[in-house]
């Protein structure tokens, strides 16, 4: 999807990949998309975790030489 | 060559003393200048807003004249910007003069945003101002027992906060004979009680250890401050008798009215320092949009690289050093310990346990500082 919001986390130990998506979550719409791109094997699973709690989709996991993207949508 | 910095606090500071040591010849021979706009005659030093709201330092234990740190050889101006045209390489400002650069240092750093979240501005105690850090240690003295709840927003200035806050209020209750009269009760965004997962590994059981309660996932969306509740963007909800906040934080106005980056964090090239789409437009401290800690080490390490970088194209037209992500943090552990994590883009921070010596290493940077904003430490 050309217009989704990338976020590039990568290297980011403190705020962390899944801050800096809590963060820009509050910047866009709801129903707009979001990739996190993260270098932490960690946010594979803490992100769709903090998804499910906050009512926000999961698009998908993929990696990439050592780094996840994690797509997501604003759900509400 | 006309160097242009916008902005007076650690970042900005930092930088024109670092260019003024290394360009003094170049300065005094008039090949290089360095101008410093500023909104304030005064300096601040932020961290200390911490020990303010607990009576460990006075107000105007915080400040300097701007004007008293900076090296010889800077012109600076009481005179905050209003306007950039970094298509014409020049800015205006509040006073009506129309400044232009060659390269450009924005630093212009943030500001706590409590009205993200409704309620939160009206019920919650803060220390990022001297103004809330003076009433919060009002209301911490008045307080006579109940439940105290930590809240934080996202994003926000200064990560060990909200861990320093917490065990800081622990002790202030011990040393008080209260404690048992308090529920302190910790909440944080994210699913550990601190960003840095060492860290957490070290905080949660130190809070067990005191007696803290803590609650993750925990995303402030609004304070019901008739009924004394606080819920989450996650369904959680909370009551409290005090209610104290890391608030949210966003960059500053003239950033986002210039529509230079979103909330006013200015997209920022992660190694070159460099705002994105711009060869001589550098951004430092908390402005810039980078995944790492809005902190003042965060903005005293990029300064030094953006420093070492412009002397170098002053003198050999090139830069020669990259932002490696480092940032130092130290972390009070209570009234009379510390400990610290340091790390980079690729190196994650391995926290010692905490000691007596860090903690006093911190009281001594407390002043130690302004040997710092002058560049020589």
């Amino acid at each position: 999807m050309a217009d989704r919001k990338l976020i590039d986390a990568r290297g980011s130990f403190c705020p962390g990949p899944l801050m800096e998506l809590i963060a820009a979550m509050k910047m866009v719409p709801v129903g707009d998309e979001l990739e996190v791109l993260s270098s932490d094997r960690g946010s594979a699973s803490e992100i769709p975790q903090w998804l499910k709690k906050a009512g926000h989709e999961h698009l998908g996991t993929s990696e990439e030489g050592g780094v996840w993207h994690i797509r997501v949508r604003r759900a509400r | 060559m006309k160097i242009l910095i916008v902005g007076g606090g650690m970042g900005g500071t930092i930088l024109a003393n670092n260019l003024a040591r290394r360009l003094k010849a170049e300065i005094k021979a008039g090949t290089v200048q360095v101008e410093m706009l500023s909104a304030s005659d005064k300096h601040a030093y932020l961290p200390g807003l911490l020990y303010v709201a607990l009576g460990r330092m006075a107000p105007a234990e915080l400040y300097r004249d701007q004007a008293s740190l900076l090296e010889p050889g800077i012109a600076f101006s009481v005179d905050p910007v209003t306007e950039f045209d970094l298509d014409t390489n020049q800015v205006k400002t509040r006073g009506g003069r129309t400044v232009g650069y060659d390269f450009l240092a924005i630093a212009t750093g943030s500001r706590i945003w409590p009205e993200s979240i409704p309620g939160l501005a009206e019920n919650a105690e803060f220390f990022y101002t001297e103004e809330t850090a003076v009433k919060m240690l009002g209301r911490l003295r008045e307080f006579q027992g109940g439940k105290v709840v930590v809240a934080v927003g996202v994003p926000h200035k200064c990560p060990m906060a909200p861990l320093e806050i917490t065990f800081m209020l622990d002790d202030w209750f011990r040393e008080r004979g209260m404690r048992d009269k308090v529920e302190l009760h910790y909440t944080y965004p994210i699913g550990r009680t601190h960003s840095l997962e060492n860290v957490a590994k070290w905080a949660t059981p130190e809070m067990e250890r005191r007696g803290i309660t803590y609650e993750t996932f925990f995303n402030l969306k609004e304070v019901d401050g008739a009924r004394k509740v606080l819920k989450s963007e996650e369904g959680g909800e909370t009551s409290y008798d005090l209610l104290v906040s890391i608030p949210a934080h966003k960059g500053m106005a003239v950033i986002e009215e210039n529509k230079l980056g979103q909330n006013g964090w200015i997209p920022t090239d992660r190694e070159s320092l460099k705002m994105q789409g711009r060869e001589n437009v550098f951004v430092l401290g908390d402005t810039t949009n980078l995944p790492i800690s809005k902190a003042g080490s965060t903005a005293h390490f990029e300064a030094e690289v953006i420093g070492e970088n412009l002397a170098a194209i002053a003198r050999r037209g090139a830069p020669v050093r990259r932002y490696d992500g480092k940032v130092f943090c130290f972390i009070e552990a209570g009234s009379d310990r510390a400990t610290y994590a340091m790390f980079t883009y690729t190196q994650p921070p391995d926290p010692r346990e905490p000691t007596r010596a860090i903690h006093w290493f911190k009281l001594a940077y407390n002043q130690l500082y302004w040997a710092s904003a002058r560049g020589l430490l």
